[in-house]
């Protein structure tokens, strides 16, 4: 199939961006996303042109690395998936397919379609943990966890941390990744004794790297790759107000 | 350089660790905030070393290339870790898990780390769960386990399809706390390039902010590398597209010894190949061969109108399709260790029944499993990984049955080690898949998990210890020093070497033409011409890259060309070494086959008269390697052939 392909082409964090359009010709439908982007690199870089950046790494959907807005949508057309996992099988011959970065004030654009998401680092760092040292833990099976919980808290721990959420968001919210951690802790019996300090902090801190707030519009779990549910937010906005009132 | 002293300790295997760790020596709490640890890589082993060093009470510095340590491919082990906690009640014991991974690595692993490892294998799960790792439950509320390759109990936790991801956020978790309270500094996106050795010692390393491009220099008393394995030296692996085999290469280069790099372990269960454009080979789960059954038709005609379109697989009748995993191994049957079931697959494919468009696949058919079970439950067991396939592949594999083909997954080989995880440079640690040291020629299913944690939460943290308490009279150093002064200025050198060279061909080239050469002469079957052959086909591709190679952009900006550049010259001279050491091993064993070597049924045939040893290679020059032999010795157990029947 053949494409035109509109890139948001930027040098860096302080210079001013631009779409650079490009044409590409007989790509297979079998093709990945990722892999169309690395048939354009190929014939740039013949051609004397600097290549396209973008972040990727395990290209099976899992690491969270790639972030590509693509046509309006996070991630692209297809549900359920990242970019890397997205098919050329979703595009028809002769389509114009826009790609741009993820944009939000808390991810500067570091080059191309490349962003800075460390604010998700930072957001774990205030507490989206147990804190437990290595050694002298009990037993296993002596903290029992019913399968109910267990599975809510797995479906919240699926979250890959990619930030799709947060471009999809019109206010630039980080709720869903932040409720999905809290989430996972706040039904597990291990997440108990930190819960209050864990939510009130975390919270503090996605409101303080410039994250806006939730006017539950959902656009973050339509777009979510791994399905993370709003009930998460719910269950955080909970959460919060019993650690604030009690 | 330094002799091979592997340092075992002393007494009966079940009580060396034990023992070890009552006698080695500790630094106290006020000397540990004087000395820092330099980690390079946050995968399991190097984010659990990490946040355990931290929390004891040490400086520690760690670097990943990736923008946030969450994103190491540990993160993409899909089916569980594996722990003697014996749950099910079937039988398990340490010492099984133990003798287990011994016969799986076809005795050729070292007995005394494999004890350690399956004597803290229950602690890991231990401190997962302490965790809030949501592994899958039974409707009690304790842990649930399931099958895999290799073993006839059931010792296998997991989350999921996602066992990997919930153990590193896990680890990521501790290590995040760590970054908050300070003992802990992180370096995103940055590269290590260079060891730095200060009389002998490891005392640093050479990075690069591959986001300005600027090298860096970092001081530490120790170096710990845990940078995973170098699987994509065959270009098309399920390893992530950043992993790669610089790190290790660089210390090979400085004198850490490479062990056993021809055992690569060649994954039964991938999504074949399908198109010279392909980046990567997407593995799915070993634990689907708890329930997906192996086949290919049993006439060729069945297989040849299936490669043409003409015939379905589900129009294929019963008695016309060949279980060959359950015909050849009725004992393991679909769980035969890995290395097995690949080339028992490769066989029937050359044989003329594989199928798919390119006659390079096998059927993996859940049929049996979902009408027994039904399909809520095969949907609950590995939904996500149904999901996967049916979004690459565009077919339902409720419907049709999955279609697979082996691919490189692993390598067993690694840095050489010792008991205490140091290199033979002194100083200098290597942990996880990096190091060499517990899977022998083949790993079993579940286990790099559990050895990624073993080594970082439960090893290192001590062994480290034993090397740190002899330097707490050094004070740090600045990188003024002129050993870092040099070592950066090799590392330009490099760089700038790579930028010069201005030719016409991309980096991608070079990675996919060595890529097809190890695959064709390197991979699941190896024979000596072959092996020849491919020596001197890298020799002239990695001069023909240093000839024509272009490298757009320049050395003090972001240039991913440029890094990759940068691994893919360090690929281009371990390929040589791992065909060379394939051709050292006149025996087949585990995942190394060579094809003059194999019993009648076509199972490896190994020497242990000649080839019981760990090859541990030094770095004399560039294609010139010297080979030092670490003998094993099994007191515990008895060597025998290797049977699943």
């Amino acid at each position: 199939m053949d494409l035109i392909l509109k890139i948001w082409r930027q040098k860096d964090a302080k210079s001013t961006g631009k779409f650079v359009t490009y044409s590409l010709k007989n790509i297979s439908p079998n093709c990945s996303f990722l892999e169309m982007l690395d048939i354009l690199n190929e014939q740039l870089i013949q051609k004397n042109e600097e290549p396209v950046v973008f972040d990727h790494d395990c290209r099976e959907g899992i690491c969270g690395m790639c972030s590509l807005y693509i046509n309006g949508r996070p991630h692209g057309p297809d549900d359920a998936v990242t970019a890397c996992q997205l098919h050329m099988r979703k595009f028809k011959d002769g389509d114009t397919i826009v790609i741009e970065p993820w944009r939000a004030r808390p991810f500067p654009v570091i080059r191309d379609l490349m962003v800075d998401r460390s604010a998700f680092d930072k957001i774990i760092q205030e507490g989206g943990y147990v804190s437990v040292n290595t050694g002298g833990a009990a037993e296993a099976n002596n903290i029992l966890v019913g399968k109910e919980n267990s599975e809510l808290a797995m479906d919240a721990a699926a979250c890959i941390g990619c930030g799709a959420c947060v471009a999809a968001c019109k206010n630039a919210s980080a709720m869903l990744f932040v409720s999905a951690k809290v989430s996972q802790f706040a039904l597990l019996p291990q997440g108990q004794v930190e819960a209050k300090q864990r939510v009130k902090k975390m919270v503090k801190m996605m409101d303080e790297l410039g994250f806006g707030n939730c006017t539950n519009t959902y656009a973050c779990e339509a777009e979510c790759p791994k399905l993370i549910s709003r009930s998460n937010i719910a269950r955080m906005n909970r959460e919060f107000m019993c650690a604030k009132v009690i | 350089m330094a002799e091979l002293n592997s340092k075992i300790p002393k007494g009966p295997l079940t009580s060396k660790w034990t023992h070890y760790k009552d006698h080695q020596n500790l630094v106290n709490p006020s000397n540990k905030r004087k000395l820092d640890i330099i980690i390079v890589g946050t995968g399991l082993a190097g984010s659990a070393a990490a946040a355990s060093l931290g929390e004891m009470g040490f400086n520690v510095k760690i670097f990943c290339y990736q923008d946030s340590p969450r994103r190491a491919h540990s993160i993409a082990a899909q089916g569980g870790i594996n722990a003697a906690k014996n749950y099910p009640n079937d039988g398990d014991s340490i010492y099984r898990l133990f003798y287990d991974t011994i016969k799986g690595g076809d005795y050729r692993a070292r007995e005394s780390n494999v004890y350690r490892l399956a004597e803290v294998s229950n602690n890991i799960i231990d401190q997962c769960v302490a965790q809030g790792v949501p592994f899958a439950r039974e409707y009690g509320g304790s842990l649930e386990n399931r099958s895999f390759g290799g073993a006839q109990v059931s010792r296998t936790f997991f989350a999921r399809g996602q066992t990997g991801q919930q153990l590193l956020l896990g680890a990521y978790g501790a290590l995040s706390r760590q970054i908050k309270l300070g003992t802990v500094k992180l370096y995103e996106r940055h590269e290590m390039m260079d060891v730095v050795l200060v009389d002998g010692k490891a005392r640093g390393i050479i990075a690069r902010d591959l986001i300005t491009g600027k090298l860096e220099r970092h001081f530490g008393h120790a170096v710990v590398v845990a940078t995973g394995g170098y699987g994509n030296v065959f270009y098309l692996s399920t390893n992530a597209m950043g992993s790669n085999t610089s790190a290790i290469w660089q210390i090979f280069k400085k004198g850490a010894y490479l062990a056993n790099p021809c055992f690569t372990q060649i994954h039964p269960t991938c999504i074949p190949v399908h198109g010279d454009y392909q980046s990567k080979l997407t593995l799915m789960s070993e634990s689907l061969r708890n329930d997906g059954r192996i086949w290919v038709p049993k006439r060729k005609e069945d297989a040849e109108a299936h490669r043409n379109g003409k015939l379905k697989a589900n129009d294929i009748a019963e008695e016309n399709r060949d279980y060959f995993l359950e015909r050849r191994y009725p004992a393991f049957g679909n769980l035969v260790p890995r290395d097995v079931a690949s080339r028992a697959a490769k066989e029937r494919c050359d044989a003329g029944f594989g199928v798919g468009s390119t006659g390079l696949a096998v059927f993996l058919d859940f049929r049996e499993s979902i009408a027994r079970l039904g399909k809520h439950v095969i949907e609950e067991r590995y939904g996500n990984l149904f999901q996967m396939y049916e979004k690459i592949v565009d077919e339902n594999p409720y419907v049709n049955p999955m279609m697979i083909y082996p691919a490189v997954h692993y390598t067993m080989g690694g840095t050489w080690v010792d008991y205490e995880l140091q290199t033979s440079v002194t100083g200098l640690f290597a942990a996880g898949e990096a190091n060499f040291s517990d899977h022998g020629a083949n790993r079993l299913g579940a286990s790099a998990l559990m050895q990624g944690l073993a080594d970082g939460y439960f090893v290192l943290p001590y062994t480290i210890q034993n090397y740190l308490a002899g330097e707490i009279r050094v004070a740090r150093m600045s990188t003024d020093k002129a050993e870092f002064a040099e070592a950066e200025k090799a590392v330009q050198t490099r760089l700038e070497k790579l930028m010069g060279v201005k030719g016409t061909k991309s980096v991608d080239h070079f990675h996919k033409e060595l890529g097809k050469i190890m695959w064709e002469y390197v991979g699941m079957a190896r024979n000596e011409a072959g092996l020849k052959m491919a020596i001197d086909l890298i020799r002239k591709l990695r001069a023909e890259f240093w000839k024509d190679v272009k490298i757009p952009g320049t050395i003090n900006e972001l240039n991913v060309e440029l890094e990759k550049a940068n691994r893919v010259a360090d690929f281009l001279e371990l390929g040589e070494l791992l065909a060379f050491d394939a051709l050292d091993r006149n025996e087949s064993c585990g995942g190394h086959f060579r094809e003059e070597y194999q019993t009648e049924e076509g199972e490896c045939k190994r020497n242990d008269d000649d080839y019981k040893y760990v090859a541990a290679w030094e770095y004399i020059s560039e294609g010139q390697f010297k080979l030092h032999k670490e003998d094993l010795a099994y007191e515990e157990i008895e060597v025998k052939q290797r049977v699943y029947k």
